[in-house]
């Protein structure tokens, strides 16, 4: 690897405050949280799930149901990469039927990660409505796919990666881009 | 992490990690089945044989449910339907196959080794579903599976098999996967069906239940293979069943929380009673549900290509651990 150039483009206190903003703005566009399901994408969107329950929460008074989903099985490009990727379970509590469904991921990139999920959540039953939240959205779609809520947008080239750290998995909460300089 | 061989032929050729790496995406795979959809896309356009030379409903049925939910194309055949019976080798009827654009062979077969063949004159993917006496791999999978489920490790635990160890591929692939995993595993059965020198293979040898069954966790009880023995190994199935059926009063003198486990079909009142074969000790309902989600996992992971063709690079690290398109 070359050397890289990497720049931090928020800390933990401003992803705290984007996570309320998108919880305050999940309510305000449902009405309320009647008859929500957030759905986080693993792996990091699943955390970034689990925080916008805990904020709805602590706004509503009320606990939305939670889900995880894996989407390994559902990628386009699975012919194209060497080995298989590691499948890990995904884990809806009850129906998907009638409900809106928040998607959750770390970071909007082509739109073929949500294409997949989307697929995923409608093998398990018709939503009502599917509704797109990202704390990063870099750009580059692919797909005809728009997210509902974003924490930041982002500018990017595609020689650049955004890296979304969380204190979950790593051990710290920052979001940064770094471009590889070879 | 990844299968070292795009073929399953066997659990001798698998470390405990590329073991432990198949259980755990079978625990994945187990939730596709209890979906409203029970199909996921990730095979879609591959295509997959089931050419099955000997009779079986179980093991083809969970395979084909398998690759169904897997979204793959199948087709399959069996002896009876096929140019087998105008004489036409197995080499000719799979380079046949081959020249179709087949992705993958799960073959059974009455002569050990014939998959290993396949396996070296095909270029696709080769899965064994029972080769002679010598192995069965899925079968050892879904029963390791089972027993990780129910007791939450294979580490230590004790597990004796119990019947026809010389003509049993089950056993061969149990007691591999077993003890590559750590487990104590004994044989129990008529002295004529206990191989010379299976002791080098890790395990120990009762010549009675009553030897050592107060100490085991699981009690694997084989079929009786009337089919598979040739000549007079076994005496009388009344015999058979007296010195070796497990049975209510065997069961007493087990652990409180043993557990019995069988590969089916069942000779009910033979090998094993009824009211054990459907009591509360035996999980060999769940050894079937396992059974798909195992053969999913195998088929899911040896679809990955050719892991001896390609060098370690750092995009399949990167593809391996989750990483995604955005």
């Amino acid at each position: 690897m070359g050397t890289r150039r990497s720049a931090q483009i928020m800390d933990a206190e401003e992803i705290e405050r984007a996570i309320t903003r998108i919880a305050h703005e999940i309510i305000e566009k449902n009405r309320g949280c009647e008859n929500l399901l957030i759905v986080g994408i693993r792996t990091r969107g699943a955390h970034l799930a689990q925080r916008l329950v805990d904020r709805i929460e602590a706004i509503e008074g009320r606990k939305v149901p939670l889900g995880i989903l894996d989407i390994t099985l559902y990628r386009d490009d699975l012919s194209s990469v060497a080995t298989q990727p590691i499948v890990r379970r995904t884990e809806l509590p009850g129906s998907v039927v009638e409900r809106t469904v928040v998607l959750v991921d770390d970071v909007l990139y082509t739109g073929r990660t949500v294409r997949a999920a989307m697929d995923e959540i409608i093998d398990f039953g018709r939503p009502r409505a599917i509704q797109l939240a990202a704390l990063i959205d870099r750009g580059h779609r692919e797909l005809p796919i728009r997210p509902d809520f974003v924490g930041k947008n982002v500018p990017t080239s595609h020689r650049e990666q955004v890296l979304v750290l969380m204190q979950e998995q790593d051990g710290e909460d920052k979001v940064a881009v770094e471009e590889v300089l070879t | 992490m990844r299968l070292e061989s795009r073929h399953l032929l066997g659990l001798e050729d698998l470390g405990p990690d590329e073991i432990s790496l198949i259980l755990d995406t079978a625990e994945s795979f187990r939730e596709v089945s209890e979906r409203e959809i029970r199909k996921v896309p990730v095979l879609r356009g591959k295509t997959i044989v089931n050419y099955f030379a000997e009779p079986s409903t179980r093991t083809r049925v969970s395979f084909e449910l398998a690759e169904k939910r897997l979204s793959a194309d199948t087709v399959s055949i069996t002896t009876a339907g096929s140019s087998a019976v105008k004489g036409e080798t197995l080499r000719d009827a799979a380079r046949n196959l081959e020249a179709m654009h087949i992705d993958m062979i799960v073959i059974r077969h009455r002569a050990s080794g014939a998959p290993h063949f396949l396996a070296k004159h095909l270029d696709v993917a080769v899965i064994n579903a029972g080769d002679g006496c010598h192995e069965h791999p899925t079968q050892g999978l879904l029963d390791l599976l089972s027993m990780r489920d129910h007791f939450g490790r294979l580490e230590g635990l004790g597990v004796v098999i119990v019947g026809d160890i010389a003509h049993s591929r089950v056993a061969r692939s149990l007691i591999w996967g077993l003890t590559k995993m750590n487990a104590e595993v004994s044989v129990c059965g008529p002295a004529p069906l206990i191989p010379l020198g299976i002791e080098e293979m890790g395990v120990r040898v009762w010549d009675r239940l009553e030897d050592g069954i107060g100490e085991v966790d699981v009690v694997y009880v084989l079929r009786l293979q009337f089919e598979r023995q040739q000549g007079v190994l076994v005496p009388s199935g009344r015999e058979y069943r007296r010195l070796f059926g497990v049975d209510r009063e065997r069961l007493d003198r087990a652990k409180k929380d043993v557990v019995i486990m069988h590969p089916g079909p069942i000779n009910r009142g033979l090998e094993l009673s009824p009211d054990v074969a459907d009591g509360p000790h035996s999980i060999i309902l769940n050894q079937v549900t396992n059974g798909v989600a195992v053969r999913m996992a195998v088929i899911y992971l040896a679809s990955g290509g050719d892991g001896s063709r390609e060098s370690g690079s750092e995009e399949r690290q990167s593809a391996g651990s989750g990483q995604r398109p955005g």
